[in-house]
């Protein structure tokens, strides 16, 4: 069953058009691993899955919800996949546990107590509990981005999007945030992380998406991906091979 | 000992006049608060029309002078048949005026609250309004204080000029009192003291809500 249809998605900056006729689908609990140069699109089209960015033509359906129809309630749809960002995006104005807690109490309508022992399980587990009452400029990125992903677990969502959720990260503070994402992907979560990790693509992806200037140019399972270089297109046997070089 | 004198007869009729300039003052400061944060969420949300006229707002309050606003309120108002007291006419004129600006200090903040910001809010379900609520204006907030600080310490300052519409606020009791005493230098300098105070009074209150804000980025 397909959690997230893409579906011929085109979208446009005034002429410049900065995602052309990409189609994918990502099952219910796959792990679909979206990589390119920079400026290939892979950012705008997972930001186009929960209407961040909004497209003019196609449409993508999540969970059966069409998220290009005007009548589809958003903020709803939003609430049920969780997202990742770069720059963690943490409210820094808010403790750890308001930023855990803020969306379940007013989107979800959670009780306080519940919405604080949900946002603590989920702290726990990315193993930042001591951290509970600290802000998040107090926290290392590696941290603050743990945090982000506890966040998002906390609304529960049936599915996760990751948008280069380790470049802004220090070298020494990737594996911890991976670490997390590999356990969620084992335990059945459905993800579609962009991400130039190939180590992890490799580790859990089900499938790889390869993009370039907007345009889906790979899409195929891991093993074939990484295991027949050769049968890969030019710019994708390029793109590999400056990340995979070192 | 003159002027010791003179302060003995003219600070009880000078502290009457501070009562009616902090009326002006807190009442234009709170209102203006208000409608200059409706006017800088009307302007963020680009309501189209709405935000038009916001802006035309904006431009009209900062492109004209405060006296010759607070003018048109209270004396050119009546040929049409819209008469204020003038307590009344004075708190319009001075909240519709520091608005204005108010409106642009928190517009900016608002703007420059980045854009992931909002990402990371709508991502979690939150609609537009709980956004700006939650995530937004707060963080907007501290980054305009000290520009809002601006205009409000402007606005007690520019409540003296309601004294032309005959409002006995500080400014005209002192001009009172020099009519009856011809001591304008001393006259002119204890009500230049007693704004000095009341701006430096409101300079702490500046102070403490900037640590307000400031705690989630202390180190």
């Amino acid at each position: 069953m397909s959690m997230i249809e893409i579906k011929n998605v085109s979208k446009w900056y005034g002429d410049f058009q900065v995602l052309t006729d990409c189609t994918t689908d990502v099952k219910k609990g796959e792990v679909v691993v979206v990589c390119g140069p920079s400026g290939s699109g892979k950012s705008t089209l997972i930001k186009t899955v929960n209407a961040l960015e909004p497209f003019q033509k196609g449409d993508i359906i999540v969970d059966g919800i069409s998220v290009g129809d005007p009548k589809t309630d958003l903020p709803k749809l939003r609430a049920r996949i969780g997202m990742v960002f770069q720059n963690f995006e943490l409210f820094p104005h808010l403790s750890i546990t308001e930023n855990l807690t803020i969306a379940q109490q007013r989107v979800l309508g959670r009780s306080k107590d519940e919405a604080m022992q949900k946002g603590m399980h989920y702290l726990d587990r990315v193993g930042l509990k001591a951290q509970a009452n600290k802000f998040p400029g107090q926290l290392s990125g590696g941290q603050q981005q743990r945090v982000a992903i506890a966040r998002a677990l906390a609304m529960d969502p049936i599915a996760m999007l990751f948008d280069e959720p380790t470049s802004a990260l220090d070298p020494e503070m990737v594996n911890e945030v991976l670490d997390v994402m590999v356990e969620l992907a084992h335990e059945g979560m459905t993800m579609m992380c962009v991400t130039h990790e190939m180590g992890f693509a490799r580790k859990v992806a089900n499938r790889v998406i390869f993009m370039d200037r907007g345009a889906i140019v790979e899409d195929c399972e891991k093993e074939e991906f990484f295991g027949n270089i050769d049968a890969r297109s030019e710019r994708a046997r390029q793109f590999l091979s400056k990340i995979l070089a070192h | 000992m003159e002027w010791l004198e003179l302060a003995m007869t003219a600070v009880p009729v000078l502290m009457t006049g501070v009562g009616y300039t902090l009326l002006f003052a807190v009442s234009a400061m709170v209102l203006g608060l208000t409608l200059g944060f409706a006017v800088a969420l009307l302007r963020i949300a680009q309501v189209p029309l709405l935000s038009q006229l916001a802006a035309l707002y904006v431009s009209l309050m900062r492109g004209t002078p405060l006296l010759v606003q607070i003018f048109v309120i209270y004396y050119g108002l009546p040929s049409v048949g819209i008469e204020f007291e003038p307590v009344t006419a004075g708190i319009l004129a001075l909240t519709l005026n520091v608005a204005a600006y108010l409106s642009e200090s928190l517009r900016g903040a608002m703007a420059g609250v980045e854009r992931g910001q909002w990402d990371a809010a709508l991502s979690l379900g939150l609609g537009w309004w709980p956004a700006v609520r939650f995530v937004i204006a707060p963080q907007a907030v501290r980054l305009a204080v000290p520009s809002l600080a601006n205009s409000l310490i402007s606005l007690i300052k520019d409540t003296s000029l309601v004294s032309v519409i005959t409002v006995s606020e500080l400014m005209m009791v002192t001009k009172d009192l020099i009519a009856q005493t011809f001591q304008p230098l001393p006259l002119y300098l204890m009500a230049a003291a007693i704004y000095w105070v009341l701006s430096a009074l409101f300079e702490q209150v500046q102070q403490r809500v900037e640590r307000h804000f400031g705690r989630a980025h202390a180190r």
